[in-house]
């Protein structure tokens, strides 16, 4: 009898694609022995990242991550390893020692999470977004009615942290 | 439609391999982007639970990621600081060498 293997959506397609690339991107990032190949893979995951939240109907979150993440964190990572570069020749492995308990935990950790997932029986279907609504208006109408304190925090904590990271990296 | 259980397997899967990065790799860099790979795989959860939940127009989700984007933000600011301020004082980024603080 043969084995009757469902026939996949596109956007199942588009999804396995673009989970295959982030997770690969994702796993080169921590095995790369170079550290600017590995920044270089960081940006190829998350984009990917940005790729799934514009599958999951959230535009955007996409383009928030795409900005912040590729835009501004990515670059700050690659100028932190040019100001730091030098230090890491003639080393062979770019693990420290107790990499085998970190590989082994981690694998621990991820066999667990895969054992509580198949335990719940997760919905299959998304509910559908109302046509007449925008979401991104509704998210900025949040951001200043219900959740407006943690917004005015976040503001104040990235102010706080720049001025403090100016401070640190400052040349005394 | 993709089933959810789908986007948690990935988002599990990101987050194993940011906590390997984490916890196994010798530059100070490394590690932060580790850091970076388990928030992004926490914020793929967040919204994927918001999508397949029953109020979509809650929000809920896409608000709780955003505030994860902007403290990820900070935090990168404040870590990438800290490491070029020891890069400077001790010329080592290599998180085995870093001991001032252990007994």
């Amino acid at each position: 009898m043969p084995i009757e293997i469902p026939i996949p959506t596109v956007t199942q397609v588009i999804f396995l694609v673009m989970a295959l690339f982030t997770a690969a991107c994702g796993l080169m990032v921590v095995i790369s022995r170079n550290l600017f190949h590995s920044a270089l893979f960081l940006v190829g995951a998350l984009f990917g990242v940005a790729a799934i939240f514009v599958l999951l109907e959230a535009e955007f979150l996409a383009v928030g991550q795409v900005l912040v993440y590729i835009g501004a964190i990515a670059t700050l990572i690659v100028f932190a390893i040019m100001l730091t570069r030098g230090m890491m020749r003639g080393r062979t492995s770019p693990m420290n020692h107790v990499s085998g308990r970190g590989a082994l935990g981690a694998l621990v950790f991820f066999v667990a999470l895969l054992a509580f997932l198949k335990k719940v029986p997760w919905p299959e279907q998304a509910q559908a977004i109302p046509v007449d609504e925008s979401l991104i208006a509704g998210l900025g109408d949040k951001f200043v009615t219900t959740y407006v304190v943690a917004f005015e925090a976040v503001g104040l904590l990235l102010m706080v942290a720049l001025i403090g990271a100016v401070m640190l990296a400052r040349d005394r | 439609m993709v089933p959810l259980s789908w986007y948690l397997i990935l988002a599990a899967f990101l987050f194993t391999c940011g906590l390997f990065g984490a916890l196994a790799r010798r530059n100070a860099i490394a590690v932060l982007m580790g850091i970076e790979l388990m928030l992004n795989a926490a914020n793929i959860n967040l919204v994927a639970f918001w999508r397949y939940s029953g109020a979509v127009t809650d929000l809920a989700g896409q608000v709780f990621a955003l505030f994860i984007i902007a403290v990820a933000a900070a935090e990168a600011a404040v870590g990438l600081a800290l490491i070029i301020a020891v890069y400077r004082k001790r010329k080592t980024v290599n998180v085995e060498e870093l001991d001032l603080l252990a007994g």
